[in-house]
């Protein structure tokens, strides 16, 4: 029973709590903040577990980068009142009922899964320093990291044509 | 020989280089390669001649490398050659090049260039690998690629009907020789336990008695898939429609070479024969039916390319009749020289018929001497081969053929050498009789306009070079190739024995006793031809002849019609056949209701169903 | 070098387990694309989470690189998503994912 016990748990609770308040928001804008506190509460999480290089990946590119890049999306839009209005009507109830009933069936089969588990071990928070991680990476997963620079390419690419005008003015002929 | 392998190898180079192009090259490109390729494997097959002669050995293989094995069934992509392949080889590639050489002049102006010489590289290619496959699995794949390439051939200017309908037929008939073939490879496997055929052959003397049924059947099979390839009675009627194709065609694949594959696949297969009296006989008789309905055939043909036609028809009936009457070298060696003259006739009537606009009726030429002294020439020396005039080559093979009928000791000896000496008579006679209409009288057509550029002018040398060498050939052919050939099969002597017998005498005075009835008959003004003919036994007679014996008349009412009938009829619609492929649309509609009924276009309908498809997974995992 | 925690395995797979089922809530209930990619992003950290745990109970590196190439594949699929966002908004003027059903069976 240290700090760093209690530490996982109230970050765990957070990351919960945000992420669920992040898919239930009407504000794109407020259910970003939201999403960016999960992603640094897991980054702690990240730490807690002897992952430092990954904390710190999550937090860069995560928190920094990619939920940067939703926010420029939605101020481009310009999502304003007009949408959180639209937002409270598409959100009814109603349509709240079989998604959930999904989740919590998942929920206990996932659970059943992972308790059935023999040998349950424990965490030690063993640090994993990145120094390890980038020699393996750069030895057993070589080929792993040549297919991502390709994926990645192919991103920029199809990202590059997606952004461009010309789509638009096809659809008006 | 480890450079063996490059001869069939650099015709199927050129075939590949002209196919993946599609005749983007130019056409002097096209010449180099399609001709070129075929005259490096002549220079290479000169040099594997060469180091045969002169080495000890009795064959040469090239190293071999596993086809399939499907159990105990194991076959070798091996290259074989010997005295008898080199002989085939060196025919194929020797008369396959000047003709490619001929043909680039003789083609120049038509479409389908590259397509032309394309096919006819892939048609070399399977040609050698027919008679150099050591294992009977690879000479039938040479076999059934030298019949694709005959039918992509002679449907070579496919924008005409008939030809295709030609190319079909020829392709049919040939195929009915084919299963022939296939099924006594079959049997030959269950008999021997392997395809190649050195063991085959060794099995035969070793284990084989003379009165084995087995080796019959399989013989006879065998026979029936020469004869289908070979065009002799009854498969005989593709051969004449097959003049379709571009001259060079007929002059290599339906004069030369693949024609002479059923020749060859007899024997190849010598020591199975040989030990069947019946397949002997058969092959004989086969050969010399074949021999006498196409040379009365062609006495009566107005057509130049099908005199030859059936003309070849008859000389293969020769190599088969010599075949059956154990003549074996004599038949190769008749053959060789056939290759040679009857090669030369084609390139030669083709170069008249180009003269001549297309024009292929004889009695619409006449009189042409003149004009075309070089295809007249080249003509006639053809023609004195082919009536086997003393000192031309076909004078040295028909004789041995006749000597050795003569001196066998069979039992129909005697009428075997009788009718085979008619036939020469024949032979003579429609010789002379196309001549005569082509190049002597008064010309009969107005369509004596000849091209300035045409193809025997001096300064077209590809075209005259042919000619000099193939009618080097077919003079000089005889001797040189006799000492090689005379004894393939180890059965020399009979042309040691030649000297003033009456029988020799008789068989050497034949040619001429035809060449001066058919002068007396065709050429002179002594006999009213007209009143032979317009009596109602000589038109019946022509007429019947003219047909071709029946032969398609009788192949049309007995097969071709009742087929027709059945397929035609509302017999053979809805039936139980139908039913089982209407059901299979059935399902495959049905299912692609049901699957395009999950196919809403809404994404979250997509999200949906795959979460619950995950749900499902689990579920299986957990409780499986 | 220890961060001296020793929790369960099973904890931090429950955690993702709950983080991954509120990302799939997500995206099955929102009509809104950004949200939908939203959601996604929180299912891909629930699976890097699970990967990182694992790696960290044999205090391997493996989980932490598989996590790297799910940072990846999450920053391909951002970058092409939201291009795809923004066509869709200039073609629909709405974000509505419902009025992307023309291509149906």
């Amino acid at each position: 029973m240290n700090l760093s016990f209690f530490l996982f748990y109230i970050s765990a609770a957070v990351a919960i709590t945000t992420a669920i308040m992040a898919v239930t928001r009407k504000n794109a804008s407020h259910a970003l903040i939201y999403l960016v506190v999960t992603l640094l509460s897991i980054a702690v999480i990240f730490f807690l577990l002897g992952a430092p290089f990954a904390a710190a990946l999550e937090i860069v590119i995560y928190a920094g980068a990619i939920v940067v890049l939703f926010l420029f999306v939605v101020m481009m839009l310009n999502l304003g009142r007009s949408s959180v209005a639209r937002e409270s009507q598409w959100l009814r109830p109603g349509m709240w009922v079989l998604p959930a009933i999904l989740s919590g069936v998942l929920f206990i089969v996932f659970g059943y899964t992972v308790l059935q588990t023999e040998n349950s071990a424990m965490i030690e928070g063993q640090v994993v320093p990145p120094k390890e991680v980038g020699t393996v990476l750069f030895h057993e997963y070589l080929l792993g990291v040549e297919l991502a620079g390709v994926l990645l390419l192919a991103a920029l690419v199809g990202a590059f044509h997606l952004g461009r005008r010309y789509l638009e003015e096809r659809r008006e002929n | 020989m480890h450079l063996l392998w490059a001869i069939p190898a650099l015709p199927l180079a050129g075939f590949l280089i002209l196919f993946l192009t599609e005749g983007r090259l130019p056409r002097a490109m096209v010449s180099n390669i399609g001709a070129g390729s075929v005259g490096l494997a002549a220079l290479l097959t000169g040099y594997v001649a060469w180091q045969f002669i002169s080495s000890d050995s009795t064959s040469f293989t090239s190293s071999s490398w596993t086809w399939m094995i499907v159990g105990e069934f194991n076959v070798s992509f091996r290259l074989w050659v010997d005295a008898l392949s080199l002989v085939m080889v060196s025919v194929i590639t020797g008369v396959g090049f000047l003709i490619h050489w001929y043909a680039t002049g003789y083609m120049s102006e038509e479409e389908g260039y590259s397509r032309f010489f394309c096919y006819m590289n892939l048609f070399v290619f399977a040609m050698l690998i027919l008679v150099m496959g050591d294992n009977l699995l690879l000479l039938f794949l040479g076999w059934e690629g030298v019949g694709l390439c005959s039918y992509l051939l002679i449907g070579f200017f496919h924008k005409v009907p008939e030809f295709g309908y030609a190319a079909r037929k020829a392709f049919v008939v040939t195929r009915v020789g084919d299963t022939f073939l296939i099924i006594a490879l079959f049997l030959l496997f269950r008999e021997v336990g392997s395809l190649e055929i050195q063991e085959g052959l060794v099995y035969a003397r070793e284990n084989m008695s003379d009165a084995s049924t087995i080796n019959t059947i399989i013989c006879l099979l065998l026979l029936g898939g020469a004869v289908g390839k070979s065009a002799q009675v009854p498969l005989q009627t593709w051969l004449p429609d097959a003049m379709a194709g571009p001259t060079p065609v007929s002059a290599l694949i339906h004069a030369a070479t693949m024609v002479t594959a059923g020749v060859y696949l007899i024997a190849r297969m010598q020591d199975f024969f040989m030990l069947s009296q019946t397949a002997m006989l058969c092959v004989a008789a086969v050969g010399l039916i074949t021999l006498l309905i196409a040379s009365f055939t062609a006495l009566v043909q107005s057509d130049i390319k099908r005199v030859l036609a059936f003309s070849t028809m008859s000389q293969i009936g020769y190599m088969f009749f010599a075949l059956g009457v154990g003549a074996w070298s004599a038949g190769l060696f008749h053959l060789m020289t056939h290759a040679f003259f009857k090669a030369l006739l084609f390139l030669a009537s083709g170069s008249v018929i180009l003269a001549m606009h297309h024009e292929q009726n004889m009695f619409k030429m006449g009189g042409l001497w003149k004009k075309l002294p070089i295809p007249f020439i080249a003509m006639l020396v053809g023609s004195a081969a082919l009536v086997a005039l003393p000192l031309t080559s076909g004078f040295f093979s028909k004789d041995a053929i006749l000597l050795k009928a003569w001196k066998s000791d069979s039992d129909f000896a005697t009428l075997f050498w009788t009718v085979a000496v008619i036939a020469a008579f024949l032979t003579s006679l429609y010789t002379v009789r196309m001549m005569v209409l082509t190049f002597f009288g008064k010309p009969r057509s107005e369509m004596h306009e000849l091209k300035k550029e045409s193809l025997w002018h001096p300064s077209r040398i590809r075209t005259v070079v042919p000619f000099g060498l193939l009618a080097v050939l077919s003079i000089a052919g005889g001797w040189m190739g006799f000492e090689f050939t005379s004894d393939l099969f180890g059965d020399k002597g009979v042309h040691a024995e030649f000297h003033f017998d009456p029988i020799a005498l008789l068989t050497l005075g034949v040619p001429f006793a035809g060449v001066v009835v058919g002068y007396f008959l065709f050429a002179s003004d002594l006999i009213d031809r007209r009143r032979l003919i317009k009596n109602k036994m000589g038109e019946l007679l022509s007429k019947f002849w003219g047909s071709g014996w029946g032969f398609d008349w009788v192949y049309d009412t007995l097969i071709v019609k009742p087929f027709r009938f059945i397929a035609q009829t509302r017999l053979n619609r809805n039936d139980v056949v139908d039913l089982f492929f209407n059901l299979i649309k059935f399902l495959a509609n049905l299912f692609h209701h049901i699957l395009s009924m999950f196919q809403t276009g809404h994404v979250r309908w997509y999200a949906f169903t795959m979460v619950g498809g995950l749900l499902l997974v689990f579920l299986a995992v957990v409780w499986i | 070098m220890t961060t001296a925690l020793s929790i369960p395995l099973e904890h931090v797979f429950f955690l993702a387990i709950i983080l991954f089922l509120i990302g799939a809530f997500g995206v099955l209930i929102r009509r809104n694309i950004i949200f939908m990619l939203l959601s996604l992003e929180i299912m891909m950290n629930a699976c890097g989470l699970a990967f990182v745990a694992a790696g960290a109970r044999w205090a391997e590196p493996d989980g932490q690189i598989m996590f790297m190439f799910i940072l990846a594949l999450a920053a391909a699929e951002v970058a092409v998503a939201l291009g795809l966002v923004v066509q869709f908004a200039r073609r629909f003027e709405t974000l509505d994912i419902d009025r992307a059903e023309e291509l149906n069976g």
